[in-house]
């Protein structure tokens, strides 16, 4: 199910990812990946802890700099663009952190008016309905004098994900958008992509191990293992995979091409050796 | 210990970069000056009381320790004019910044550091929001507005709690006091201590926010970057201080 994941690549994707190696001091986090995102669809990228998910956001965001390969965002490379490109690029692109990333000092309403206060010169009444209506769509309208401290993990979340839409981005980037979140909030939080992906003509990146939960929402979906893409295609085609990484990490089973033990020598002789010892 | 003098020669260049970048940041800044103003409250009228209390004990001890030393030589009179020298000059600067980097510098560097290790920082990046000129150079410009303040505040009490003790307490005439005070303390001494204390406000300031802006992005590493706020800024203020101390009796 290792589909060349260039077929889907052309004119029509939002980003484009070719050949990347991306290394993290001596330790390769990426060894030729490929990936491409289609205008309008939620792709979601899984794979387990520590495969380099939140570099490849880091990456599409201009974050960091690939080794080698080029990272391309509305057909621009990334890593050509200076400190105000990449800043005009992230105009374009909204992202939604792990764990929202609301700024502590300000309550609700200033936190979702953030982008627009720092960007737009608004008249205050357009400013306020622009705010509110974001804040209705992810249901948040009456907590708009709250502080973030009060907020729930899943409504910090959909606070985040007003503000992320504020400036009406066409890339939204949602990183770990379930953890930690309650079976109501996964599912709020979970409609919430898909609504606002169909409204508003989003395309949507999922960065996720939640295989159920992304599985239920995701267009085409990218496994990432060992600094390669290991599957991509729709959730039914991955399901379907025979291939033993893809099935350890689908089926959630201990053992596997991941191994449960970390490196180590062997326990008889391990055991032995204490027992002399004693 | 080459290691160490080589850390720290290191960091005095990575906080010298810091505050090109900062000083940068800084002009845009100036105009929202709401900001700003925001950052004087925090810093400023927040570590009044403080500033308020230790000033009056500060005189106070100055009252009974200059009536001490200068009823030796049979001159007491001029307590009003050694107390005020001597908080004008040197105390009024330099416990104001240690006050300072205790209470305000501290809460900077760990607004600041839990900023980054909740995301906030990176989050406003995101948004196309440059953190040194929205978050960093507006508590930056705040201090070093706040700390000459302070320090007048803190003179002025200090001056009250030497009168306290040295008229009220220890019977010297208040018409001396003041009058040989009014004749021998110029424009010059009150300079000495305002550049004193701007210049302890760029360092006390700088050193929270580099601190702050650094923070390693855990539980353990705000608290780290909170010590190293104080240390830095308490040595780094008086040895500053010596050196302004030589350079104005020179000049």
């Amino acid at each position: 199910m290792a589909a060349d994941p260039r077929d889907t690549s052309g004119p029509n994707s939002v980003v484009d990812v070719r050949d990347v190696h991306y290394l993290a001091g001596k330790h390769a986090i990426f060894s030729g990946l490929n990936l491409s995102v289609q205008r309008g669809s939620i792709t979601a990228v899984m794979g387990p802890s520590g495969t380099g998910k939140t570099t490849l956001l880091r990456l599409i965001t201009g974050q960091v700099q690939p080794a080698s390969g080029t990272v391309e965002v509305f057909g621009q490379d990334v890593a050509t663009l200076d400190h105000k490109g990449v800043f005009a690029l992230r105009k374009r692109v909204g992202m939604l952190f792990q764990n929202g990333a609301l700024l502590t000092d300000l309550d609700v309403f200033e936190n979702v008016a953030f982008p627009v206060r720092e960007h737009t010169k608004l008249p205050e009444p357009l400013l306020q309905t622009l705010v509110v209506s974001k804040l209705q769509a992810v249901g948040l309208r009456g907590a708009a004098h709250l502080m973030p401290q009060q907020l729930s993990g899943g409504m910090a979340r959909r606070v985040a994900l007003a503000r992320a839409i504020v400036m009406d981005p066409e890339v939204l980037i949602y990183d770990e958008p379930f953890v930690g979140l309650d079976p109501i909030s996964m599912g709020v939080v979970c409609r919430l992509i898909r609504q606002l992906n169909d409204a508003l003509g989003i395309t949507s990146i999922v960065v996720s191990h939640d295989v159920q939960e992304v599985g239920s929402i995701a267009d085409q979906s990218y496994i990432i293992a060992g600094g390669k893409v290991i599957a991509s295609g729709s959730s039914e085609q991955l399901q379907h995979s025979t291939e033993p990484a893809v099935r350890q990490f689908l089926q959630g089973e201990a053992d596997g091409p991941v191994p449960f033990h970390y490196p180590a020598g062997d326990y008889h002789q391990q055991l032995l050796q204490l027992v002399r010892k004693s | 210990m080459s290691n160490s003098i080589t850390d720290t020669l290191s960091k005095l260049g990575k906080v010298t970069l810091f505050l090109g970048q900062v000083l940068r940041a800084s002009a845009p800044a100036l105009l929202r000056p709401r900001l700003i103003a925001q950052q004087v409250y925090n810093c400023g009228a927040r570590s009044l009381v403080i500033i308020m209390l230790c000033g009056l004990f500060v005189g106070m001890v100055l009252g009974l320790q200059g009536y001490d030393l200068l009823a030796r030589f049979g001159s007491e009179s001029a307590l009003g004019v050694a107390a005020t020298l001597g908080l004008l000059k040197e105390l009024g600067p330099v416990v104001t910044a240690l006050l300072f980097a205790g209470r305000a510098g501290t809460s900077l560097t760990s607004e600041i550091g839990l900023m980054r290790a909740t995301d906030q920082l990176t989050a406003m990046q995101m948004m196309a929001v440059d953190p040194l000129r929205r978050v960093i150079a507006p508590r930056f410009i705040g201090g070093i507005i706040a700390m000459p303040l302070l320090a007048a505040v803190f003179n002025v009490i200090g001056i009250f709690g030497a009168q306290l003790v040295g008229v009220t307490l220890m019977g010297i005439d208040q018409g001396t006091f003041w009058s040989q005070m009014q004749g021998a303390v110029g424009l010059r001494d009150v300079n000495e201590g305002i550049v004193k204390s701007i210049a302890f406000g760029v360092i006390c300031s700088l050193l929270a926010v580099y601190e702050g802006y650094h923070t390693e992005p855990t539980a353990a590493g705000v608290g780290l970057a909170t010590t190293r706020t104080v240390v830095a800024s308490s040595v780094m203020t008086l040895i500053v201080d010596y050196m302004l101390t030589a350079a104005f009796l020179k000049g």
